[in-house]
């Protein structure tokens, strides 16, 4: 393998690795927000226990975002000087915004947030927790504008390979920002609503924390019941932006070769990137033209309008797509299935079905996101900055050795965390709430310290 | 443009290098600490003063490792033709250094966690701390000794990094950060364990001041240029306030670590190392890749510069003053008793 490929692969397994984290943290943190108000509001100790318990997964889950993040930081300056240099001007101020409004916020307050109960007063903590909060959304905020600039670049001037700007509004604004940024929070949301679903079942099913998991999975339906049905139609309007700005990448997502009008929607089939057709297709009539166009006879654009060297791997795109869109549903179907239930005051915590069914939905979120970027970035294939910027032409020229042993290292050390990661929370989540840590002060929680007389 | 009228007497290039060179020695001091605490880790093996001594950085560390995001980030905007020698020329040590900080970050929360595994996440904070300290070191060798450019590329090898001077740097800073843990731990702890922070810090002193000693003549012996500006009459007399202060700064952190100052020694362990930083400065000044890009070469557009210097100047006095905030809330000895959780 070349340098160039071990680089893209490292690259590739290293981002992926870091976006499981912020898949989960950023709408845990509106969750932490959410119970820390109704415990202030309610005084019910219920609230304090779901705070304390999911506090303790969230910080577990940040570290790993934290150390996992800072690779990618100095990674695309080592792995890809050549999209540092080309991009420089116009992505780096974007980053640097990143790291002022939103790393040191996270990180300044992050320490009251775990630490600080006892030292500050419960309104400052509760400011604290809110700009955790906040943060994770204002750092979501620079890194999907960047991202979305590399999609569909707006507002600079491109000189002898290099990138100006031409008006900062339209960088941070470009056409594709709007659709991507509230895709990707509001799965954050879902991600975090369908951990708590699922935690809470599984403490239901044991008869265990019953007061804690009850209002622990009312929340999390609510909110799953509201958000994932909105997902799929925010992903509808990204998807219609996505084929006005990068039909190449809708063309593989769709598993279209050919240019035609009443596209047939295809279901099924194994894309075959040399023979540039699919094999045992499965396939519903007009439905692409339909889905795409709103027409049943409009035209749809294949992967052959392009020469082979502009076309993205179809088949990755192709399979991701659809685990997303196939989690997507199955997540839909289990938050209506839910609010059905509250609505018609179902008494949750002994409906078995639905219980032993929600268990197992915890991946499905973790799963739709890392699906959902592989489809936005693979499908970005072969370009950097899309249409105007090749991967191959970004890759610094490191020796092939060098690059193959830190991928390996990267491999080992993410997989061993991985496993601790999940060896933990394992470990928190069979203890439950109120199973305090071993150097927990044992005086009554509720009797909060406040030594400024706050 | 009316920017460029309005701002144009400023020099941006020359201030961005000034905002850099204050981001880079914050976090040189900031996670100095946190790191220095982590390398002395394993030199005491009481379950109940290590405990002591990671609570006492554990509400710091990740607010600290935030600046060396930003010298990454800002650095990639204001000075990306630097990045694009730098960044590759220094891989092997970056990914060192990137290794060490993912063992010595996790090791906050999984150690707390654990209960038989406690003593590999000691292993794993210690190494963290200490591989992070050393191959930051190695780096800013590495930039001392220069790198091998042509046509505004890095055409050097990959292990040229790697030599005896910047073997040496690497322990130097290794002790460095060990003085400023330990100089911290003076301050937040209590019991035994300042006990001991104050036994290390003089045989810790000794170390770095040899160390300061030798790179101070090595350098000059490295490269012509540093020797004249540092020898040549009348620059030798203007720069020699810098080593004279450096001394008395030693003078002094010698006396207040004899008389158990708890708060002093730390205060002029920083100031050590900002005079240490200055003469680093003086030295390289104005290169950002020695001897080959001025940073008024390596510099973005105007454009991007004013972008980012609109956001640092409304927002990093906020993050100095929030900054402020977390160390008074967290003031006085730190308390085992505040894990996670509130």
């Amino acid at each position: 393998m070349t340098a160039e490929i071990l680089s893209r692969i490292q690259f590739a397994f290293t981002v992926s690795f870091h976006i499981l984290f912020p898949a989960f943290t950023i709408g845990l943190s509106g969750f932490l927000v959410f119970f820390e108000i109704m415990w202030l509001k309610t005084k019910k100790k219920t609230y304090l226990d779901l705070y304390q318990f999911w506090s303790k997964l969230f910080a577990l889950g940040f570290g790993m975002g934290v150390v996992s993040g800072i690779v990618l930081a100095f990674e695309i300056g080592t792995n890809f000087n050549g999209f540092t240099k080309s991009t420089g001007n116009v992505l780096g101020p974007l980053l640097a915004y990143e790291v002022l409004t939103a790393f040191f916020l996270e990180a300044g307050f992050l320490g009251i947030m775990l630490f600080g109960l006892n030292k500050v007063g419960k309104g400052l903590h509760l400011t604290a927790t809110t700009l955790v909060a906040i943060g994770t959304c204002i750092s979501a905020f620079w890194i999907i504008a960047v991202n979305s600039w590399m999609q569909a670049p707006s507002g600079f001037i491109l000189k002898d390979g290099v990138f100006f700007t031409d008006r900062w509004m339209d960088v941070i604004f470009s056409p594709t920002f709007a659709y991507r940024l509230t895709h990707v929070i509001v799965a954050s949301y879902v991600t975090a609503a369908f951990v708590l679903i699922a935690v809470s079942s599984y403490y239901l099913l044991r008869n265990r924390f019953e007061s804690f998991a009850k209002t622990g999975l009312r929340v999390g339906l609510v909110f799953a019941a509201l958000l994932a049905p909105a997902q799929l139609i925010i992903g509808d309007f990204h998807g219609l932006v996505t084929l006005e700005k990068q039909p190449m990448k809708v063309a593989a997502m769709e598993g279209r070769w050919d240019t035609m009008a009443g596209a047939p929607l295809i279901l099924f089939g194994i894309p075959d990137q040399k023979a540039e057709k699919n094999h045992f297709e499965i396939s519903i009539p007009k439905g692409a033209s339909y889905l795409l166009t709103h027409n049943i006879n409009g035209v749809v654009h294949g992967l052959k309008d392009v020469s082979p060297a502009d076309r993205p791997y179809m088949a990755l795109v192709f399979y991701s797509f659809r685990i997303m869109v196939g989690c997507g549903i199955v997540m839909v179907l289990m938050s209506l299935y839910g609010a059905v239930l509250l609505l018609r005051r179902k008494d949750l915590s002994r409906h078995r079905v639905f219980l032993r069914l929600s268990q197992y939905t915890l991946p499905l979120g973790f799963l739709a996101t890392l699906s959902g970027w592989y489809v936005a970035e693979l499908g970005r294939q072969p370009w950097l900055v899309y249409g105007l910027l090749r991967t191959k032409d970004s890759i610094s020229p490191l020796p092939q050795q060098a690059v193959m042993i830190s991928l390996m290292l990267f491999v080992t050390v993410y997989s061993i965390l991985l496993l601790c990661f999940l060896i933990y929370s394992a470990k928190l989540i069979r203890k439950g709430p109120g199973g305090d840590l071993p150097h927990m002060p044992v005086d009554n929680p509720m009797s909060v310290r406040t030594p400024q007389g706050v | 443009m009316s920017t460029q009228l309005l701002f144009g007497f400023i020099d941006l290039p020359l201030l961005f290098a000034l905002i850099i060179a204050m981001g880079i020695s914050l976090y040189i001091i900031l996670d100095g600490f946190d790191l220095g605490v982590g390398i002395l880790f394993l030199w005491d093996r009481k379950p109940h003063e290590q405990d002591q001594m990671m609570a006492s950085v554990a509400p710091f560390w990740d607010g600290n490792e935030t600046w060396l995001v930003l010298g990454g980030g800002a650095f990639y905007g204001v000075f990306p033709k630097a990045a694009y020698i730098i960044f590759p020329a220094l891989y092997i040590p970056i990914m060192l250094m990137l290794f060490a900080l993912i063992f010595r970050g996790v090791a906050f929360e999984f150690r707390f966690k654990s209960e038989t595994s406690r003593p590999l996440w000691n292993w794993s904070f210690c190494l963290g701390s200490s591989l992070a300290a050393f191959a930051q070191g190695a780096m800013l060798g590495a930039f001392i000794q220069g790198f091998t450019v042509q046509d505004g590329a890095f055409a050097g090898g990959y292990m040229d990094w790697l030599t005896p001077f910047t073997v040496f740097t690497g322990l130097a800073l290794m002790a460095g950060y060990s003085l400023l843990g330990a100089t911290w731990l003076m301050m937040k702890a209590e019991g035994s364990l300042q006990e001991k922070a104050f036994a290390v810090g003089k045989p810790l002193m000794l170390a770095l001041g040899a160390c300061i000693g030798t790179v101070s003549l090595w350098t000059p012996l490295m490269d012509a240029h540093i020797a004249e500006r540092w020898f040549a009459l009348p620059g030798f007399f203007a720069l020699l306030p810098v080593p004279m202060i450096t001394i008395s700064l030693g003078i002094l952190l010698w006396r207040s670590i004899t008389h158990k100052n708890e708060v002093k020694p730390f205060l002029l362990t920083i100031a050590l190392f900002l005079m240490s930083y200055l003469g680093l400065g003086l030295s390289m000044w104005p290169y950002v890749v020695p001897r080959s890009m001025t940073f008024w070469d390596a510099s973005s557009p105007y454009d991007s510069q004013l972008f980012i210097l609109v956001g640092v100047a409304i927002l990093l006095p906020v993050i100095l003053a929030y900054t402020a905030y977390t160390f008074y809330v967290f003031r006085g000895k730190s308390n085992t008793h505040e894990h996670y959780g509130p």
